[in-house]
Formats: structure tokens, C-alpha cells, sequence
């Protein structure tokens, strides 16, 4: 392990952490009432965070970090003591073996297991591929299942570049996996990675020729319910839509929103049917409708929405990104997000206020939130 | 002197190095810059991370000079590297 970054004093032990990643450098806060922080940062100055992964199981806390230099590369660091001090794996935690011949260009996703799955970790990456850790984050295996998928010739690349963005383990099933990649759409495994099947029926590509593809699909982020893990939402580019049986298909839910592009959806830590989208005005505009942001959220599964926005600041002309969003597991649940003009609102009540917590970053990529004590 | 190249590193990745600003690689006869970024890959790994992706392939934005040459001009990694000759690593102009 080589230690990689100057310490920086740990922010003092706190119930509520929150950790944004932006396109120059880190910033982590900690609160009590998930209204006033103390933030430390910037941790890796000019270094772009698009991936974050907060493991709290096992009564401790450990934060992953994806990094990526223009110049010097992509990477991952992992910091046991909140900040103070970051590690990073001599020969990578994510490489390429060299018969893919391939290079990790940046990672997407790092996605802790479910809780009684100590250790294993996930990974999304450019180029689209998917990877495992059972060793907490210090070392991944790539899964060849996916890396070697006949449809990969056919995968495209967003504006973001070619990733798998998404990984969700089923907390039920250790054998099923989710997976959502842009472009390419969503992938189910249901023999722990063994072998991946599309799973897009239902889910439009106004880019394609054929509305509904196998695959091809844009699809910018899909959240799990916590209760039922065969329900899934997506927040696809055009269309927000509800999963009721594992991702075999897939209904529009989007009738009561203003707009139905977006990049991120977010679903409750306890209650089902409950999710959270983020609209934006598409593809002639990329703002939020009318400059106004607001979080929409339902409460039934997609058959109805609640427009929030209060305590959010007017006009607002930046996007929400995919992964600049995230709920915690506290009691009422909070909600967090990020613009890509550096404003971070915290919401200690599921949406229904927002406190700017941090403001004038650089572009907010991701977003992550935990709670760390009791 | 003779048998040693002397390697410049930038102040950032100076703490991958052990704190140093240079290094004095073993050349031998004289031998491919390739090969002396793996023998300098061995001894600081994250170091050589930094430089060159797990293909081997200079990072885009990496700049490495011989004798104020940009290897990129020569014959990149297979640029011959004869002892007395300085190596200087420069981050290219990139970002936003």
C-alpha cells in the first residue's frame, strides 16, 4: 500500500457522513442533524472523482474512491479513518489483465454488497466492464461473463463515455446481478456473472431506429427497491420506468413528471415503491424545466409524483449527473445531491426541505451518504 | 557517471518516489526506455502506474524528454537510452 495523498485532518466523529466527488478533487462532511456540516477537503486536488463507495458493514467505516488524473491515470483509494489518510494498492485495484489488452480508462461505480456479504465489492468501469472485490476494495477480478458478451461490439458510447455505470447485487439472491451501461441498456445475471442477458423490453432508444431494442438502450441509472428486489427503477435518457418482475420488462412511469429525461433515480432505504428522479428538459434544452430545479418524488411506484424543491436556489441552470445523488439509511431518510455548478443540497426529511450544504465547487460527479454512528 | 541516466521527477509524483526529484537509473550499455520504466516500475509501482497504463502505454498526456527531446519524436518506448543522458518527465498542457 502506498499512501497517496497529503493527510488531512479527519473531520470529527459524527452520526452523518457525506462525501461528494467532484470533477477536482473530494470534500467530506460529517453532521449530526444532516443540516450543518464540517466539511474537510479538497482531498485529491485536481483529481476527478466520479465513483465513491461508503462500507459501513461490520461496524466500520471505509471509504472507496475513484480516481482519475488527466495526466496520471485512473485509480483507487480506500480510507479506514474518514479521510485522514488514503491507501492506495501498489499494482492497482483495478487492472486490466493484458490478454483484454485493454487499459482502465475511469471508474464508474463502486458499489458495496449487501450486508451479510463482508468484503465483496463491486466495481462499474470505462471501458464497459464489471468487477469484483472480496477483499473490501483493495483488489478487483474482472468478470469475464460480461467482458467477453457477444453484444459487446455493438455497445456504444454516451457523451460520458463507454461504461458500465451501474452495479446492483440482489441483497435476496447472491446469483443475481444487475448491470446498466451506456449505451447498451440494462443486464441481468442471474448465475453470479456467470453469463448476462438483456433485459430491455419495454425500455425506449429514441436514438435508434427501432424504438425498443433488445439492447442498445441508453439507459443513465437503475435503483433497486429495498424490500422486493425484483422491482427495479430506471432513469432511462427519455423515460422513467418501473421493473416488476427482475427486469424481464419494463412500464413507463413518467405521465406525472414535467419532464422524463434525467440522469439520476434514487430509490428508499425501507419503504418500497418509493423513488426519487431528478427531471431535466430534453435533448434541445439539458436544464432543469423552466431553469426551476425540483425533485420529483413518488410514493406508489411511478403512478404518481410529488414535485419538492423547497430550499432549493432559483434559477438553476446545471444538470444533475447519474451518480451526483444519494439517499442514507437514517430515520427519517436523507437525500443529497449535487449540480454540476457545484451546489450540494442535504435533505434531512426525504426531500421534503433542502439546506445548501456546500456551494461553488467544481462540477459535483458524485454523491454518497452514510451513517456512521449511532 | 558511465552506466547511469538521470531520471527528473515532477514535483507531484515526487512522493511516489520516495520524496526524491531524481532518480539515477543503471543503463548499462544503453537500453530501451521501456525497459528502464519497468526496472523503475518494479522499485515504485504507483509510480510506474502513473506514467503507464497496464497496457504499457504512456499515458496521453505524459511527456517524457531525452536530452530535451520528446521520445514521442523518436521512437517512444523503444527510444535507445545511452548513459549521460537526462530524462525529464512533463505533464502535457490538458484539463479544464
Amino acid at each position: 500500500m502506498t499512501v497517496t495523498d497529503e493527510p488531512v485532518a479527519a473531520p470529527p466523529h459524527a452520526t452523518h457522513l457525506l462525501a461528494v466527488g467532484t470533477k477536482k478533487g473530494l470534500w467530506l462532511g460529517t453532521s449530526e442533524d444532516r443540516v450543518n456540516y464540517t466539511f474537510t477537503g479538497p482531498h485529491f486536488l485536481m483529481q476527478e472523482i466520479p465513483s465513491i463507495g461508503i462500507d459501513t458493514r461490520g461496524g466500520k467505516t471505509r471509504i472507496l474512491v475513484g480516481l482519475r488524473s488527466e495526466h496520471w491515470g485512473p485509480t483507487v483509494s480506500h480510507s479506514d479513518d474518514l479521510g485522514a489518510s488514503w491507501q492506495e494498492p501498489e499494482h492497482g485495484a483495478i487492472t486490466f489483465p493484458p490478454d483484454t489488452g485493454a487499459a482502465l480508462e475511469r471508474v464508474w461505480q463502486i458499489q458495496p454488497d449487501a450486508q451479510g456479504r463482508a468484503g465483496v465489492v463491486w466495481a462499474g468501469c470505462e471501458p464497459i466492464s464489471v468487477w469484483k472485490s472480496t477483499d473490501g476494495g483493495e483488489h478487483f477480478e474482472l468478470n469475464r461473463g460480461l467482458w467477453d458478451h457477444p453484444h459487446r461490439s455493438e455497445w456504444g458510447a454516451g457523451f460520458g463515455g463507454a461504461a458500465a455505470h451501474t452495479v446492483l447485487p440482489s441483497p435476496a439472491d447472491p446469483a443475481t446481478i444487475h448491470v446498466a451501461m451506456s449505451t447498451g441498456g440494462v443486464y441481468r445475471s442471474t448465475d453470479a456473472g456467470e453469463s448476462w442477458q438483456p433485459r430491455n423490453k419495454g425500455i425506449g432508444a429514441s436514438f435508434m431506429p427501432e424504438e425498443t431494442p433488445e439492447f442498445g438502450q441508453c439507459v443513465h441509472k437503475v435503483a433497486r427497491d429495498p424490500n422486493r428486489p425484483e422491482v427495479l427503477f430506471a432513469q432511462n435518457h427519455g423515460g422513467v420506468y418501473r421493473s416488476g418482475d427482475n427486469g424481464d420488462t419494463w412500464d413507463y412511469i413518467a405521465g406525472g413528471l414535467p419532464a422524463d429525461f434525467g440522469f439520476t433515480i434514487l430509490t428508499h432505504p425501507r419503504r418500497s415503491d418509493t423513488a426519487w428522479v431528478i427531471p431535466l428538459i430534453a435533448d434541445a434544452q439539458r436544464i432543469p424545466p423552466e431553469g426551476k430545479l425540483a425533485v420529483h418524488r413518488t410514493d406508489d411506484g411511478g403512478k404518481s409524483w410529488t414535485r419538492l424543491a423547497d430550499g432549493l436556489v432559483e434559477p438553476e441552470y446545471n444538470v444533475v449527473l447519474r451518480d451526483a445523488a444519494a439517499v442514507d439509511t437514517a430515520e427519517p431518510a436523507g437525500l443529497f445531491f449535487g449540480t454540476r455548478g457545484g451546489t450540494v443540497y442535504a435533505s434531512a426529511d426525504e426531500g421534503v426541505h433542502f439546506t445548501p450544504v456546500l456551494a461553488q465547487l467544481p462540477d459535483v460527479l458524485c454523491v454518497r451518504a452514510a451513517t456512521i454512528g449511532a | 557517471m558511465a552506466g547511469e541516466v538521470n531520471l527528473l521527477v515532477p514535483r507531484l509524483l515526487q512522493p511516489l518516489v520516495g520524496g526524491s526529484g531524481e532518480l539515477q537509473l543503471d543503463v548499462g550499455e544503453g537500453a530501451p526506455l521501456g525497459e528502464l520504466l519497468d526496472a523503475v516500475a518494479a522499485q515504485f509501482p504507483v509510480f510506474g502506474r502513473r506514467l503507464r497504463d497496464e497496457t504499457g502505454t504512456l499515458r496521453r498526456f505524459v511527456n517524457i524528454y531525452v536530452d530535451g527531446d520528446d521520445v514521442r519524436r523518436l521512437q517512444g518506448l523503444k527510444t535507445r537510452i545511452a548513459a549521460g543522458q537526462e530524462l525529464m518527465i512533463i505533464q502535457s498542457v490538458a484539463g479544464g
